[in-house]
């Protein structure tokens, strides 16, 4: 099995080099590793939101809710900042880290005590959010000139020839990587998503470890509320508005069945850099932006016929045979 | 062994005691849909106008058209994602239509085509290559979206003959919109279908159990595959609505509307697992989005806030019978 999916992360990143090169075909610069690094950089925010994702979609859920807790959380991050702008940065990224927890441990808490369907959840949740941002808000907009320097300028601070925002990426790239295949969590999580049955004989908690999964993306819709205000310097109701479904298609693009259990760090990884690569690659070829979703689109629907080919469970093979009669 | 059992009388339908009715779903639903009615008539004078309620159906029609071939859709243990995608490319194609010359009957016959034909689209490959619907919808709702966007770019296409404002802006009779009695045929259509005929049960029994089904002799794949068309013919419909009603087409129209289409089956008592739900909680559901967001805009509500009641609202009328029953059976956590 192990082998199995580094085999096909091994395809997406072959598909991605191929993809580099079809596009320095067009555009020799981009193949450069300074060009490659501000891809990364940019892919930095879609990157860890799509780990925060695969855990819940290995748990055979669902958060459409992420895009509206990161618009929720950055603007509570940005209107603390512009009213008290001494408050240390470490200390605003735990308050973000803190505030998405909150959303998600409620989406857990409504799929783990009352047993509702985690898509019903966070339909709720994703409409909720983004108006209680509408709420504490006013609606109005936190801009540039409110925020301190300190603020915008924390993700953009070189160190070792790379932007924090990278580093942070790196960072939770690290630690999810070693929470899914170290941890009794990461197990408990890919063994709930492969036979949730199995798992309750097993001893391990279903529903808590659901709920601990949407900690973690609420989490990360949390710091991702945070890095991407800090990006693009304003923060209003429409921030990230429709990010969710690109999230999700990140993970699909990796490898990670939506049907759970299957997927791996490297996959929403990839995932992710798929999708930058090609955002960053169309100004610069000289291909309109409006393509962009019409691409992302096709590559998901191809990624989805290219992983079910794995993913075709074995058995029942009487009804294969009456399908083919 | 030897006695056969005399051949026994079975009813087509089990009696239902009246408790069971009260206590039935629809039955929460008029409740709220009662509460929210008077809440609404004694918060704001103008709610009890004819006109102001004939403005109030127009809220909810197009999207419960949609919601209502979902509906069927999502009892089959399927779901439809692009159905606002669909939306926009039907009406870009309307668009590129008018500026081609085209009359209303070409109009409005293109705007149902691409929609079918969208539809089938998704049904051919989650049943041709058994793909999973929510992922699959997901990439077409970025493609059917994305073409729109390939096509129009920040541009809008306007220019809609007159004759053409009829199905978003036309009146049957009196206050009653070309819309709104539309949404009624159609509600009461599938109603028919999918509680009155075998092709409603084998819905139901798919998603139930797609396996025995398919064990039993039931065509499952061809069952699927009409339900998506159907779902993009709805949403065909919907975008002649939409657009008509409008008299333009951005590629950003019906934005979000794939969300509220499914936030109304499932108010309405389906089931997102699949296999259970029933076309009256769909209507019922319509009425109470549409009554709610009226209602809230009647009082200068934003509409932003709104979403907040209409999350609160599915979240809270799912969670209710559930924390009910716990409370009875004496074991909430």
């Amino acid at each position: 099995m192990k082998n199995f999916l580094k085999y096909r992360e091994i395809w997406l990143l072959a598909g991605i080099v191929a993809l580099i090169g079809l596009i320095s075909t067009r555009f020799p610069g981009f193949a450069d590793p300074a060009n490659l690094r501000q891809v990364f950089n940019d892919t930095s925010i879609l990157m860890i939101l799509a780990l925060g994702q695969m855990a819940v979609i290995l748990t055979r859920s669902i958060d459409l809710s992420m895009a509206s807790n990161l618009c929720f959380t950055g603007m509570v991050v940005a209107m603390l900042n512009a009213a008290h702008p001494a408050i240390p940065i470490p200390v605003l990224i735990v308050v973000a880290l803190l505030v998405g927890l909150v959303l998600g441990a409620i989406n857990g808490f409504l799929v783990w005590r009352l047993n509702i369907p985690s898509i019903v959840v966070t339909l709720g949740t994703l409409t909720i959010y983004r108006g209680a941002t509408f709420v504490v808000s006013g609606g109005a907009w936190v801009n540039a000139d409110q925020m301190s320097p300190d603020f915008i300028n924390f993700q953009r601070a070189a160190f070792l020839g790379l932007p924090m925002l990278s580093w942070i990426a790196i960072i939770v790239i690290a630690l999810f990587f070693l929470v899914m295949t170290r941890t009794q969590i990461g197990r408990s999580i890919y063994a709930i998503g492969v036979n949730p049955t199995a798992s309750v004989y097993a001893g391990i908690d279903v529903g808590r470890t659901k709920f601990i999964v949407f900690c973690i993306s609420g989490m990360i819709g949390g710091l991702a509320g945070y890095l991407w205000i800090s990006r693009y310097v304003i923060a209003s109701v429409e921030v990230a508005n429709g990010y969710e479904l690109n999230i999700i298609a990140a993970c699909v693009i990796g490898g990670i069945s939506i049907a759970g259990g299957i997927g791996s760090v490297g996959g929403a990884v990839l995932g992710a850099l798929f999708l930058g690569i090609i955002s960053n690659a169309l100004p610069v070829i000289n291909i309109s932006p409006f393509w962009q979703m019409a691409i992302s689109g096709s590559a998901i629907i191809l990624a989805v016929v290219l992983n079910a080919r794995g993913e075709r469970r074995q058995g029942r093979i009487i009804l294969r045979k009456a399908e083919a009669a | 062994m030897t006695d056969t059992p005399a051949p026994r009388h079975i009813p087509d339908r089990l009696d239902k005691p009246l408790s069971s009715a009260i206590f039935s779903w629809e039955a929460l639903l008029v409740a709220i849909a009662v509460l929210i009615f008077a809440v609404n008539s004694f918060a704001s004078p103008y709610f009890l106008d004819p006109w102001s309620l004939s403005d109030l159906t127009f809220n909810f029609t197009e999207k419960g058209l949609i919601a209502l071939a979902m509906a069927l859709l999502i009892i089959s243990g399927e779901i439809d994602l692009s159905v606002a995608a669909i939306v926009a490319l039907a009406s870009t194609m309307m668009g590129m239509a008018v500026q081609a010359g085209a009359g209303t009957p070409v109009l409005v016959a293109i705007g149902i085509a691409v929609g079918l034909g969208c539809g089938a689209f998704n049904g051919l490959l989650v049943t041709r290559l058994g793909l999973p619907s929510i992922v699959v919808t997901i990439g077409t709702m970025s493609l059917f979206r994305g073409i729109a966007f390939i096509i129009l770019g920040d541009q809008a296409y306007k220019g809609y003959p007159e004759s053409f404002a009829f199905f978003g802006q036309g009146y049957v009779w009196w206050v009653f919109s070309f819309e709104l009695a539309l949404f009624l045929v159609a509600a009461l259509i599938y109603w028919f279908v999918l509680h009155r005929t075998s092709f409603g049960r084998r819905v139901f029994a798919i998603g139930n159990n797609p396996v025995a089904c398919q064990f039993s002799g039931v065509r499952v794949d061809r069952i699927k595959f009409i339900l998506f068309s159907l779902t993009g013919l709805m949403s065909g419909i919907a975008s002649v609505l939409i657009t008509s009603r409008l008299g333009s087409t951005r590629p950003s129209i019906a934005q979000g509307y794939e969300l509220e289409a499914i936030t109304m089956v499932v108010l309405g008592g389906v089931s997102i697992l699949g296999g259970a739900g029933s076309i009256p909680g769909v209507v019922l559901a319509a009425f109470i989005m549409g009554l709610v967001t009226f209602g809230l805009g009647l009082l200068n509500v934003p509409g932003i806030v709104m979403s907040i009641f209409i999350g609160l609202l599915l979240i809270i009328v799912i969670a209710l019978p559930i924390v009910w029953r716990r409370l009875r059976e004496g074991r909430f956590a």
